[in-house]
C-alpha cells in the first residue's frame, strides 16, 4: 500500500475466531481532525476494531497504517508512543490514586522503568495536569481518590488521561455511557473541543449524542461496514434502518 | 545408563514403567480434585495434600480395626468410601467458613489456605503420632505376576490404576454429562447469570470444592499401597500435583490425565539411572521450562480473548 | 527537608516511623537484650529483608513470589561458599584424602574444587555474586513469564516449584553444596573471627544498617513515579499497558530488586548463624516469609521488619515452651491475617491511630493501603494470555 494523506488507513483488515470472523475484510479511512462516529448493533465489530488498532488483539490478515506507520507488528505501548490512544468501554482509572496521580502518572515522559525512577515533577508536568483537569472539569477534584469520583467523572478522567499523552488519534468506547443528560451535553463540548487539533473515533449508541459530535458516521454489521457518511444521509440509508435504527 | 543390553534397559522400562503407575494414579486423583477446584474456581487450594493425608489415615486407621476384627479382604473398599466422606464433608465445611470469604482474593486464598495446611498437619501429629503408619493391605493385593521371569507387576499398583480410572471416568460424567456439571460449567462461564437463571451458585462452589477435596481422600487411599503415612506425607505431593494441573492446561480434563501420566513416567524411569533427587529435579526443571515457553499448558485449548 | 531527601523517606511521616525503627534497632535492642539474644534479633532480621523486597513486590505490585527462598538462599550460600572456602585452608584439612577443599566434598570422594567454586576465592568476587547472580537469575525467570503476561496464581506456583528444585538440588549434590545439612563451621572472614561478641555486634550493626539502606531504596522506588505505576500495574495493568508502558519491564525490574535484597539478607544470615543450609531455600521458609510480610502489613515497609521479629519472637518462645502449640498458632495466624486483616499490624495501626491524632505521624503506609480484591472476571486474564 501507498502513503497516504489519511491519518488511519484500514485496510482488507480481517481477523477471524476459530473461524469467526468478528472483522471481515474492512477498509476504512479517518482524516486528519476528523471525529468518526462508529454505530451498529451489538456483535458488529465495533470493540474489536478498536482492539485491532491498538493492538490489543492481532489481525489475522490486512493492514493498519497510522501516519503511514504499519501498526499490525507493534506491541501495544509501541503503538501508544506512535500516538494512539485508547479509551475502554467500561472505565478504566486507577481507583487507588487520586485524579492527580491518575493523569500525572500518564504524564508521556518517564515511561522507561530507569526514566520513572528519576522522573521529576516539574513544572511542565503540574501545568499540564492543571490545563487538562480544567477541561475534563475536574479542577476541584484534583486531589480526590479517583474511586469517589462519580460514573460520569470517571469517565471524563479516563479522557483526561489519554488527553495528557497528546495523541493524534483517540479512540473512545462508549463515552456516554451511564451519563446524566446534562454530563452528555458536557462530553459532547469536550468532544467537540478536542477533535479541533487531532482524529477521533468514537464508538457511541446514543444517537442524540452521535449527532451532536459525528462529523462522518460508520455502521458496522457483522464485522463489514454497512454505509458511511453523513449523518443524516446515514440514517436515511434503508438498509441500516434495517438492521440498527429501525428497532 | 548404557551398561544395560537392550532385554534389560525392557524390563526396567517396563518395571519403571509400572512402579510408575502407582504413582501416577496418586497425581491423577490429587491433580484431578485440585483441577476441579482451580480450573472450575480460580481457587488455589494448598492444603490438598492435607485432604489426601486424611483419606490416607482413614484407610490406615480402618485397616486397623479390619485386623482386629477379622475383615481385612474387605475392608479396602470401605475405607475408599469413607476416605472420601470425610474429606467431602471437611471440604464443604472450609469452604464453608473460610474459602468463599476469598473468592475474590485468589493469592490470599493460597496463603490461608497453607494456614490450614500447616494446622491440619498438626492436628495429625497431635492425634496420629509423628511417626509414619502403613495399612496392613489385604492378601490379594500383595502378590505381583510375572508376565516373564524378568517382570514383576504388583496387583496393588494395577488395583489403585483402575480405582483411579474410574473414578476419572466418575467425574467426567458428573461435569459434562450430569446436571450439576452443567450448574458447575454454567457458574464459571458466567456467574452472575447463572445466579439469573435459578442455579443457587454458592451452593455449587461449596460442593465443587468439597468434591475436589473428596476426590484428594481417594488419592489418600489410594497413596496407602505405595507408601507408609506421616503427618507430612501430603506436603510431598502437593507441587508435583500443581505441576500436573499448570502442564496439563487447568480446564482440560485429557490434558490432566496425559500430563500426570507424563509427569509421573519421567520422575519413575528416570529415578532409575540418576539418584531419585536427580529424578525429581530433572523432571520438574523441563516441565518448569516447558511452561516458560508455553504458559497456557501443553494441552489448553486456544481461547477468544 | 529538601525534596528528594523528603522523597527517600517519605516525608515527614515517614521520617518518624523510620527514626523509631532505627532507635529500636540501633539503641533499645542492644541495651535491652544480651549478645546471646540480639544476634538472635540480627538473624531475625535478615528475614526481614525478603519481607520488605515482598512488600515492594507483592504489596505494591501485586506479583506474589513463593519463592524469595531461592534468593536469599543464593545470597547466604554465596556468602558460606567464601567463608568455607577460607575455613578450608591445606593446613587445617590435611587430614583429608584431599587437603584445601571444603570437609564434605572430601568426604564425598571429590578430589577438586568444582569449577564454580573459585570464584567465592576473592571476597570482593564473592560481595558481586551475591548481588549479580540472585538478580540475574531473577531476570531469567520475570523476563520468560513476565513477557508471556504469566502473572498471579501462575507465577506463584511457578516460583514455588523453582524454589523445591533448588532445595532438592542442593540437597541431592551433597559433594558440591554439602548436602542437607548445608554449609557448616564457618568461622572467619578474611582472618577475622565472626563468633566473638565483639563481631556479633559489630555484624548486628552492619546488618542493621543494610536493612535500614534496604527500605530507604525502597522508599525511593515506591515513592517514585515508578512506584505509582507499581500500584497502577496492580490495579489497570491493561490501562498502564494502553498508556504506553511496557509492563513487563518494571515487573521484571522489581523482581530483580526485590531479589537482591534477599540475598543481602541471605548474605548477611550466613554471616551472623555461622552456617547456610537448604532449610531456607525451600517451599517452607519462602511462604513464611510472606506471612512475616503479611501480619506487618504488605504495603508498609517498616510494618514489614515488625512484623517478621513479632512471628519470629513468638515462633521462638511459644516453640521453646509449647512446641505442639507452634503450627497452631503460626497456620491460625497465617488464615486470621488474611481473613480479617489483610492490611496486618500497620493496617491496624493505621484504623485505631486515626483516633489518636497524635499517633497519626507514625504511619509509613502508602496512600493506596487498601487490598484491592481482584474481580472475578480478571483471574483468568491473570493467568495467561492465550
Amino acid at each position: 500500500m501507498s502513503n497516504t494523506d489519511f491519518v488511519l488507513a484500514i485496510e482488507d483488515l480481517t481477523v477471524s475466531f476459530d473461524g469467526f470472523k468478528a472483522v471481515d475484510n474492512l477498509t476504512m479511512y479517518i482524516d486528519k481532525n476528523e471525529l468518526r462516529v462508529v454505530i451498529g448493533p451489538n456483535g458488529a465489530g465495533k470493540t474489536t476494531v478498536l482492539d485491532l488498532i491498538c493492538g490489543k488483539t492481532k489481525s489475522t490478515s490486512g493492514s493498519i497504517k497510522f501516519m503511514n506507520t504499519e501498526l499490525t507488528k507493534l506491541s501495544e505501548h509501541e503503538i501508544v508512543r506512535a500516538g494512539v490512544g485508547r479509551k475502554f468501554q467500561t472505565p478504566s482509572i486507577y481507583e487507588n490514586l487520586s485524579v492527580y496521580q491518575n493523569l500525572e502518572v500518564s504524564y508521556p515522559k518517564g515511561r522507561g522503568v530507569w526514566g520513572s525512577l528519576f522522573f521529576k515533577r516539574s513544572d511542565a508536568v503540574v501545568s499540564q495536569v492543571k490545563k487538562i483537569a480544567d477541561e475534563i472539569m475536574l479542577t476541584n477534584f484534583l486531589d480526590m481518590e479517583a474511586a469517589l469520583l462519580s460514573h460520569g467523572q470517571k469517565q471524563w478522567l479516563e479522557i483526561g488521561m489519554l488527553l495528557m499523552q497528546d495523541p493524534e488519534l483517540l479512540m473512545l468506547d462508549e463515552p456516554v455511557a451511564g451519563m446524566s443528560a446534562k454530563e452528555r451535553d458536557q462530553t459532547a463540548d469536550l468532544l467537540n473541543k478536542i477533535c479541533k487539533n487531532r482524529s477521533v473515533i468514537v464508538i457511541e449508541h446514543d444517537m442524540e449524542f452521535v449527532k451532536k459530535i459525528a462529523h462522518k458516521v460508520t455502521v458496522l454489521h457483522q464485522g463489514k461496514i454497512l454505509a458511511e457518511g453523513a449523518m443524516d444521509k446515514v440514517q436515511e440509508d434503508e438498509k441500516v434502518i434495517e438492521v440498527y435504527l429501525g428497532h | 545408563m548404557f551398561d544395560y543390553s537392550m532385554a534389560d534397559m525392557g524390563n526396567i522400562m517396563v518395571m519403571q514403567g509400572f512402579s510408575g503407575l502407582s504413582m501416577f494414579t496418586v497425581l491423577l486423583l490429587m491433580a484431578l480434585g485440585l483441577a476441579i477446584i482451580f480450573g472450575q474456581m480460580g481457587v488455589i487450594n494448598m492444603a490438598h495434600g492435607e485432604f489426601m493425608t486424611i483419606g490416607a489415615y482413614t484407610t490406615v486407621m480402618l485397616s486397623k480395626v479390619a485386623a482386629t476384627y477379622g475383615f481385612v479382604n474387605y475392608y479396602f473398599l470401605v475405607a475408599i468410601v469413607l476416605a472420601f466422606i470425610l474429606a467431602f464433608a471437611l471440604g464443604y465445611f472450609v469452604e464453608y467458613i473460610m474459602i468463599r470469604h476469598l473468592y475474590k482474593r485468589p493469592l490470599d486464598t493460597l496463603l490461608a489456605t497453607w494456614g490450614l495446611s500447616l494446622v491440619m498437619q498438626q492436628a495429625f501429629r497431635s492425634s496420629f503420632g509423628a511417626k509414619e503408619v502403613s495399612a496392613e493391605l489385604p492378601e490379594w493385593m500383595l502378590g505381583s505376576f510375572k508376565p516373564t521371569p524378568d517382570i514383576d507387576i504388583p496387583i496393588n499398583g494395577v488395583f489403585v490404576m483402575v480405582l483411579a480410572l474410574l473414578v476419572t471416568a466418575g467425574v467426567y460424567i458428573f461435569m459434562y454429562r450430569s446436571r450439576w456439571g452443567l450448574r458447575v460449567r454454567a457458574t464459571v462461564q458466567n456467574r452472575v447469570m447463572a445466579g439469573a437463571v435459578g442455579i443457587n451458585t454458592k451452593k455449587v462452589d461449596r460442593i465443587t470444592f468439597a468434591l475436589g477435596c473428596g476426590i484428594a481422600g481417594i488419592a489418600g487411599a489410594a497413596f496407602t499401597t505405595i507408601a507408609s503415612t506421616g503427618p507430612t506425607t501430603g506436603t510431598l505431593y502437593i507441587v508435583d500435583s500443581f505441576m500436573v494441573v499448570v502442564f496439563g492446561g487447568a480446564a482440560s480434563l485429557m490434558g490432566t490425565i496425559a500430563s500426570a501420566f507424563g509427569i509421573a513416567q519421567a520422575q519413575s524411569i528416570l529415578q532409575f539411572f540418576m539418584t531419585s533427587s536427580m529424578g525429581k529435579v530433572s523432571t520438574l526443571l523441563v516441565i518448569v521450562g516447558i511452561l516458560m515457553m508455553k504458559p497456557e499448558g501443553l494441552f489448553a485449548s486456544k481461547l477468544r480473548k | 527537608m529538601n525534596a528528594s531527601l523528603s522523597k527517600l523517606v517519605g516525608g515527614k511521616q515517614g521520617a518518624i516511623g523510620l527514626a523509631l525503627l532505627a532507635a529500636l534497632i540501633f539503641v533499645v535492642l542492644p541495651l535491652g537484650v544480651d549478645i546471646f539474644r540480639l544476634n538472635l534479633v540480627g538473624k531475625y532480621l535478615t528475614y526481614a529483608f525478603v519481607a520488605v523486597s515482598l512488600v515492594l513486590l507483592w504489596g505494591n505490585g501485586g506479583i506474589l513470589s513463593l519463592g524469595q527462598g531461592i534468593f536469599f538462599g543464593l545470597g547466604g550460600y554465596g556468602m558460606a561458599m567464601f567463608m568455607k572456602l577460607e575455613a578450608s585452608d591445606p593446613i587445617s584439612t590435611k587430614i583429608q584424602t584431599t587437603p584445601g577443599i571444603p570437609d564434605f566434598m572430601d568426604w564425598n570422594q571429590i578430589t577438586e574444587l568444582p569449577w564454580f567454586w573459585h570464584p567465592f576465592e576473592s571476597l570482593p568476587l564473592t560481595i558481586l555474586a551475591i548481588l549479580v547472580i540472585p538478580a540475574l537469575f531473577a531476570y531469567l525467570i520475570g523476563f520468560a513469564m513476565f513477557k508471556r503476561r504469566v502473572g498471579g496464581v501462575y507465577f506463584a506456583i511457578i516460583t514455588q516449584a523453582i524454589a523445591l528444585i533448588l532445595s532438592i538440588l542442593i540437597v541431592g549434590q551433597q559433594g558440591y553444596t554439602g548436602g542437607v545439612n548445608g554449609i557448616t563451621d564457618l568461622k572467619t572472614m578474611l582472618g577475622w573471627d565472626t563468633r566473638t561478641d565483639s563481631a556479633k555486634y559489630i555484624l548486628y550493626y552492619v546488618n542493621g544498617a543494610l536493612l535500614i539502606g534496604a527500605i530507604l531504596l525502597s522508599k525511593y522506588i515506591l515513592n517514585s513515579k515508578f512506584g505509582m505505576l507499581l500500584l497502577a500495574m496492580r490495579d489497570k495493568e491493561e490501562r498502564v499497558r494502553f498508556s504506553g508502558y511496557d509492563v513487563s519491564n518494571f515487573k521484571i525490574f522489581i523482581f530483580c530488586v526485590a531479589a537482591m535484597i534477599s540475598a543481602v539478607g541471605g548474605a548477611m544470615f550466613t554471616l551472623q548463624v555461622g552456617f547456610m543450609s537448604p532449610s531456607f531455600v525451600g517451599i517452607v521458609p519462602s511462604i513464611e516469609m510472606v506471612i512475616f510480610c503479611a501480619v506487618g502489613g504488605r504495603m508498609s515497609l517498616i510494618g514489614a521488619v515488625y512484623g517478621t521479629l513479632l512471628v519470629n519472637y513468638g515462633k521462638t518462645v511459644f516453640s521453646e515452651t509449647y512446641p505442639e502449640l507452634w503450627l497452631f498458632l503460626m497456620g491460625g495466624l497465617f488464615i486470621a491475617v488474611v481473613m480479617f486483616f489483610p492490611n496486618g499490624l500497620a493496617g491496624i495501626y493505621d484504623k485505631y491511630a486515626k483516633r489518636f491524632k497524635f499517633l497519626r505521624k507514625f504511619s509509613d503506609t502508602q496512600p493506596a493501603e487498601k487490598v484491592k480484591a481482584t474481580p472475578v472476571s480478571d483471574i483468568k486474564e491473570m493467568g495467561v494470555k492465550a
